[in-house]
């Protein structure tokens, strides 16, 4: 077992039977739930949606080298700047590199899942420079050292009076209040000394429109707006796997994700950036960069089978309908995308040997399939990633051994008959002797938190021959 | 016209719940059917096709293809070990294996699909005095679209008294291997399907899968819960002359 996987165990047993956490994401999710309902209704065809989307994530993932040139050259035409990035280390120096020429000390940054996963701000910080979240949810974590609870809403976990306590000991001791709107306004005046003292503005993207040369940010807070036109330095930081070909793609795109993502009709502030401020504009960094992360992503992009796993566009629909996630919490998985979407992507950007649990850690119920805006079959992905760890030999020969022996047993009657009474009968023993549910259980990762399994004495095909002989079949 | 029908027995009912077994075979005989019950059965696969073991799983399923391959129609009171047939096979196995298994995978029907949808059948004659809620499970409900079928049988039995639970049709947390190697995730998932089930005030709650009813059966017992499991199948079997 893997680090990770002990410390996933760890905190699985101390989240899962945790009433008050289980509590408060369940009244979140409740609301969630009724939004996006309503959010749906407002689309003429829900299903269709999806099924559009899917296709053209399906055109953008199979063309994503012309895609991604595309609008890289038109990016370039406008004056930016774009880099690929191999790896995290590459985009990370790149972006550090920048800072240290400009000479920057400040760093606001919008929402971003991909400088999550490739550690930027610590990288930044390691220069000396402050680097401030601007996103609410972000900046709150930020506050806490914590990284984010869910990939949308990252401060889900907390409650206001958790936020009122959390400002009066890092911002403000003078704070007696929880009122929402309070609390907001003590982010807000906080954060615009930000946005003005800061020379970098780090934002990610929720689409890279391949035919415009466009980046497309959505936020509620506005704070993107802010983090990519004040700074004299604009970054974006995003995955290859943005890309959608067309401007009017976002036609779907956007009400698509503000309904999956927060059950919004739209995201409240759209906006597209293309480039540096141009002559005569009054606004507007003075430098643009793109920076285009590989970390892994190509790789999946060879994988026949296991492509689709790109089409993702961070929704978080997933997070939400899945029942492990909800028992569990965002903080658990000790991964950078957690729940279902995590469970299929960080064994294979981030490696299966530390990863391993992950993908065993589902039921298989299949909610996250249900409720995503792009259809990817998250329960076969799980399937894949399972058979992936199986053939690296990672569960150990034990398992491996058990199973050849399970499976020679059930290619024939016989054998399964007599392996199915002697564990039956074993089964039995362990109740007589009352063992169930003991130390000495071998069924006690069952039993710990069940009843004891029923051990008949006889089978069904046993009961059917017997009825055989006693009546015909009619 | 009588169908013949073979009868499907997933392993875990065969070994543990056998009365379903039984009741499923009294429920299509009633109905007019020709029951038979291929004994060169074992299990479909899924375990290790579910644990990643496909090269352990494929042998079951070719297996699986010879015994029922000759049948018109198999009936299995589970939904999933119907999904696996159905919907997995075809991922699992290739070539001409794949292209039978997508045609058998046509006619393996879930228990109370293949009353309702084949046999035309929404009234067995069955009476169960109580206050009955459906946990629509996983497999059934999402792989194979069975949403209605079994509520539509139970609404048609004398007697029952037919309620919905919150969110019925969540996950109760089996899973397989996973009620086993995440006990601690699976028991809370359970802990919030019991907690649904009694809240509607449910004297038994039923599905369509022992293996679901099994684990709800062993959340409920641990936490001194008062509602019952009990199969679809056996609802329908009870009190008819």
């Amino acid at each position: 077992m893997s680090t990770a996987a002990r410390e996933f165990h760890r905190k699985a047993a101390e989240k899962a039977p945790d009433l008050v956490h289980r509590q408060v994401i369940q009244r979140n999710m409740v609301s969630y739930d009724i939004a996006v309902d309503k959010a749906k209704g407002r689309f003429r065809d829900w299903q269709a949606g999806r099924r559009r989307a899917q296709q053209i994530k399906w055109e953008a993932i199979n063309n994503l080298d012309k895609l991604l040139e595309q609008f890289e050259a038109k990016i370039l035409e406008r004056g930016g700047h774009v880099f690929w990035a191999a790896d995290a280390q590459e985009a990370c120096k790149y972006v550090v590199d920048l800072a240290r020429r400009r000479g920057v000390k400040t760093v606001v940054k919008s929402k971003s899942m991909v400088t999550e996963e490739i550690l930027l701000s610590p990288a930044l910080e390691k220069e000396g420079m402050q680097v401030w979240e601007t996103d609410l949810g972000e900046w709150i974590v930020q506050l806490r050292h914590e990284p984010p609870y869910h990939i949308v809403t990252p401060a889900m976990h907390l409650s206001r009076q958790d936020i009122s306590r959390l400002f009066r000991e890092k911002v403000d001791p003078t704070i007696d209040t929880d009122d929402p709107q309070k609390l907001v306004a003590v982010a807000r005046r906080f954060l615009r000394r930000a946005f003005f003292a800061a020379e970098m503005g780090i934002s990610g993207a929720n689409f890279l429109v391949a035919d415009a040369g466009m980046v497309a940010i959505s936020t509620n807070e506005g704070n993107a707006r802010l983090t990519t036109s004040v700074p004299p330095l604009h970054v974006v930081v995003t995955g290859i796997e943005k890309v959608i070909p067309r401007l009017e793609d976002l036609g779907l795109f956007w009400p698509l994700l503000a309904t999956s993502g927060t059950g919004q009709p739209i995201t409240t502030y759209s906006t597209l950036i293309g480039g540096p401020r141009k002559a005569g504009e009054v606004d507007g960094p003075e430098e643009f960069h793109v920076v285009l992360v590989d970390n892994g992503r190509s790789r999946l992009l060879a994988d026949p089978e296991q492509r689709e796993i790109l089409h993702c566009i961070r929704c978080g629909a997933c997070l939400n309908a899945c029942p492990v996630y909800r028992n569990i919490g965002g903080h658990t998985y000790g991964t950078i995308y957690p729940g279902p979407i995590g469970s299929v992507l960080t064994p294979n950007l981030a490696g299966i040997e530390e990863f391993h649990h992950l993908p065993f850690a589902s039921s298989l119920c299949g909610a996250c399939r249900e409720v995503c805006p792009v259809r990817i079959d998250l329960p076969l992905h799980l399937l894949q990633n399972r058979r992936k760890v199986a053939e690296s030999g990672i569960p150990g020969l034990a398992e491996m051994a058990g199973f050849k022996v399970w499976s020679w047993a059930m290619m024939s009657p016989q054998r399964y008959v007599f392996f199915g009474a002697l564990s039956r009968m074993g089964m039995r023993m362990v109740k007589a002797l009352g063992l169930s549910g003991s130390l000495l259980d071998p069924m006690r990762p069952w039993t710990k938190y069940r009843a004891a399994l029923p051990a008949p004495r006889q089978s069904f095909r046993e009961l059917w021959r017997k009825q055989r002989v006693v009546e015909k079949p009619e | 016209m009588a169908l013949r029908v073979a009868l499907f027995i997933p392993c875990f009912v065969d070994q543990l719940f056998p009365q379903v077994g039984l009741d499923t075979t009294a429920v299509l005989r009633r109905i007019g059917c020709q029951v038979e019950f291929p004994e060169d059965q074992t299990c479909c696969g899924q375990p290790a096709f579910n644990t990643g073991r496909w090269d352990d799983a494929r042998p079951c399923a070719e297996r699986f293809l010879q015994v029922f391959g000759s049948y018109e129609h198999v009936v299995c009171p589970s939904g999933s070990c119907t999904t696996m047939v159905r919907k997995f096979y075809p991922d699992l196995l290739q070539g001409e294996s794949r292209q039978q298994a997508l045609a058998l995978g046509r006619r393996v029907y879930e228990f109370s699909e293949f009353l309702v949808r084949v046999a035309g059948v929404r009234e067995v004659g069955a009476e169960f005095p109580h206050k009955v809620t459906y946990h629509s499970s996983c497999h059934a409900t999402r792989e194979l679209g069975i949403t209605e079928e079994p509520r539509i049988l139970l609404r048609n039995v004398r007697g029952l008294e037919f309620v919905e639970m919150q969110h019925a049709d969540e996950c109760c947390g089996f899973g397989g291997m996973f009620a086993v190697k995440f006990a601690e995730i699976s028991s809370a998932m359970g802990d919030v399907k019991a907690a649904n089930i009694e809240a509607c005030g449910a004297e038994y709650v039923a599905a369509i899968d022992s293996s679901c009813l099994m684990h709800v059966e062993g959340i409920l017992r641990h936490s001194n819960r008062a509602a019952k499991t009990i199969h679809l199948a056996s609802i329908l079997a009870a009190g008819a002359k």
